[in-house]
């Protein structure tokens, strides 16, 4: 090895001095271009954001809450049914799709330890994870709309849990491998079977991540409009309580109202977008909370 | 074993004198250990006394811990582990197949080095072990709880918040709920795997004055890494290296004059 003499040092000083000059150009270059391009991602959801707020501020009212859709070519009207059909619709799909997902997820997560089978499902599960919505409301259409004879709420129902399954499969098992296994190992030694320890431990330290897994998967399918057009549809009268014929929703509701020639009818649109989103951004905020709080525990 | 000669007074530590004489609680006859195809247990064969503490030292990797976690069965939570040989509790082989895992963890309880309070109540925390094995009244439950409690030198600090959670409770006292929630059961051995190692020097003297008081009722099996603790609280103790047994006898002797040198030397600290 050869030492670097003090002349040698003393001739290089001019070269160090470029080397820091064009190392804090650059540090300062990928700064600016980061904010530059993280400003622009705002921006435009800062501008979609108060585009909705003054859009569907102005189109909401009492009636939209109170009324149903208005047929074309008549006045006023509101979104009441879109309003409870989605509601119920949502409420069908993460019924459904909970006790599957949580499971599944605990399978994964505790019985399926280096077991094939659980490698194949969590890869299984990470397509439908990525799957285009539009493909799952094909699927349950050609399973479910003929044979029950038309467009249902059921079918709408299976095609959201369909979307939801795989993300409260992910986030059970994510929660429940944060887990310490220290903490599984306390309850078997106790004597307690693995079940026990599942459900009164595991679960119990799991619990808030996984009910912040099923707030945000609910959040999910609160706006999918591709399956519902193939299932659920949509109808412009009250939702009748056997969940056959199509049942009115708001995505969908936008998305014919939006295109529609009608003053009033684009601005039902409005307000249904706007209270979808707000809904959303209620659920993303109690998901947050929840997690908050159970880390500040 | 009973032919080594026990001084009454302890020069090295303050912990009663080894009785001899105790009758023998665990019997380990030829055990193996194999995590997948590493052998980390060879032929090992030592008893555990009645109402004594052993402590089982040695160097990392040494063992210590794998033969703890055989007295209970909990490597079986790892399917790669395996045991051979013979663990007699009672007379009986616990590593045979037709014994209950549970049931002989309810006879065994453990501590781990990391305090392991369950996500619930302090209350919760003691009455999860109980309701496991035993169906109590309400008052029966509350007595249980305030008797592991005060057994586990806890009940003064939290007698007012027993709804609260578990986890809401320092370091050294969550120890003290853990070890509070395996007496609870009423065990015949308690296994301490290194129980003081994530506490501080208050919370560690606490648990060495419980660990004496629980000798009285508890066969007592611990894991350390500190010699002094060792020799503060054990009246036997099984040195390990390697994965065999190198020398087990009566603590004072094991530290004032040991067989073999390789003892001597772990001991003095010359290595380890």
């Amino acid at each position: 090895m050869s030492e670097i003499s003090h002349d040698d040092r003393q001739a290089s000083a001019p070269a160090w001095g470029r080397v820091r000059r064009s190392r804090r150009l650059a540090d300062r270059t990928l700064k600016i271009v980061c904010t530059v391009f993280t400003a622009l991602g705002a921006s435009v959801l800062g501008w979609i954001l108060l585009m909705l707020l003054y859009e569907g501020g102005t189109a909401l009212s009492l009636d939209v809450f109170t009324h149903v859709t208005p047929g074309p070519g008549t006045e006023g009207g509101g979104i009441a049914n879109a309003i409870v059909g989605s509601l119920i619709l949502t409420m069908l799909g993460i019924v459904v799709a909970t006790p599957i997902g949580v499971l599944a997820g605990t399978y994964l997560a505790e019985y399926g330890k280096g077991s094939k089978l659980a490698e194949v499902i969590r890869f299984v599960n990470d397509v439908l994870l990525a799957a285009p919505s539009i493909l799952i409301g094909l699927f349950v259409y050609t399973f479910m709309v003929p044979p029950l004879g038309g467009y249902s709420g059921w079918a709408g129902g299976v095609a959201l849990a369909i979307i939801a399954i795989p993300v409260i499969v992910r986030t059970t098992e994510d929660m429940l491998r944060l887990v310490p296994g220290s903490l599984r190992e306390a309850g078997a030694a106790l004597g307690a079977p693995m079940s026990t320890v599942i459900v009164h431990v595991s679960w119990r330290a799991a619990r808030a991540g996984m009910v912040t897994g099923i707030l945000l998967a609910t959040a999910r399918i609160a706006g999918e409009t591709a399956p519902l057009l193939f299932t659920a549809l949509n109808n412009n009268f009250w939702f009748k309580p056997n969940l056959m014929g199509g049942v009115s929703n708001l995505p969908v509701m936008i998305y014919q109202f939006a295109l529609a020639p009608y003053e009033n009818w684009r601005s039902l649109a409005w307000a249904g977008a706007l209270i979808i989103t707000l809904s959303i951004l209620a659920l993303s905020v109690v998901a947050r909370l929840l997690l908050k709080k159970d880390h500040a525990r | 074993m009973t032919s080594i000669a026990v001084t009454a007074s302890n020069a090295i530590g303050n912990a009663a004198a080894a009785d001899i004489h105790a009758p023998i609680r665990i019997s380990v006859r030829n055990l193996n250990f194999f995590y997948g195809d590493f052998r980390s247990l060879k032929d090992i064969s030592l008893d555990f006394c009645d109402r004594q503490v052993t402590a089982l030292i040695g160097p990392s990797g040494c063992g210590k811990s794998t033969l703890l976690r055989t007295f209970n069965r909990i490597y079986s939570l790892y399917p790669e582990q395996r045991a051979q040989g013979e663990i007699l509790l009672d007379g009986q082989n616990i590593l045979s197949p037709s014994v209950d895992v549970n049931e002989l963890r309810a006879r065994v309880g453990m501590v781990f080095q990391k305090p392991t309070p369950f996500p619930m109540s302090i209350y919760d925390n003691i009455s999860f072990g109980i309701r496991l094995y035993e169906k109590l009244s309400k008052a029966d439950l509350d007595n249980r709880i305030e008797e592991a409690l005060r057994k586990a030198a806890l009940w003064d600090e939290v007698k007012d918040k027993l709804r609260q959670s578990g986890m809401g409770l320092s370091g050294g006292q969550q120890q003290r709920l853990c070890i509070a929630r395996t007496i609870a059961q009423r065990p015949e051995v308690i296994l301490l795997d290194e129980p003081t190692s994530a506490l501080d020097p208050i919370s560690t003297g606490k648990i060495e004055e419980l660990i004496e008081q629980l000798r009285s009722e508890f066969t007592i099996v611990i894991v350390t890494h500190n010699m002094q603790q060792a020799a503060r609280i054990s009246q036997f103790t099984a040195f390990m290296y390697l994965g065999e047994l190198v020398e087990f006898g009566p603590t004072n002797k094991m530290f004032m004059t040991p067989n073999k040198k390789q003892t001597q030397d772990y001991i003095t600290g010359r290595f380890g």
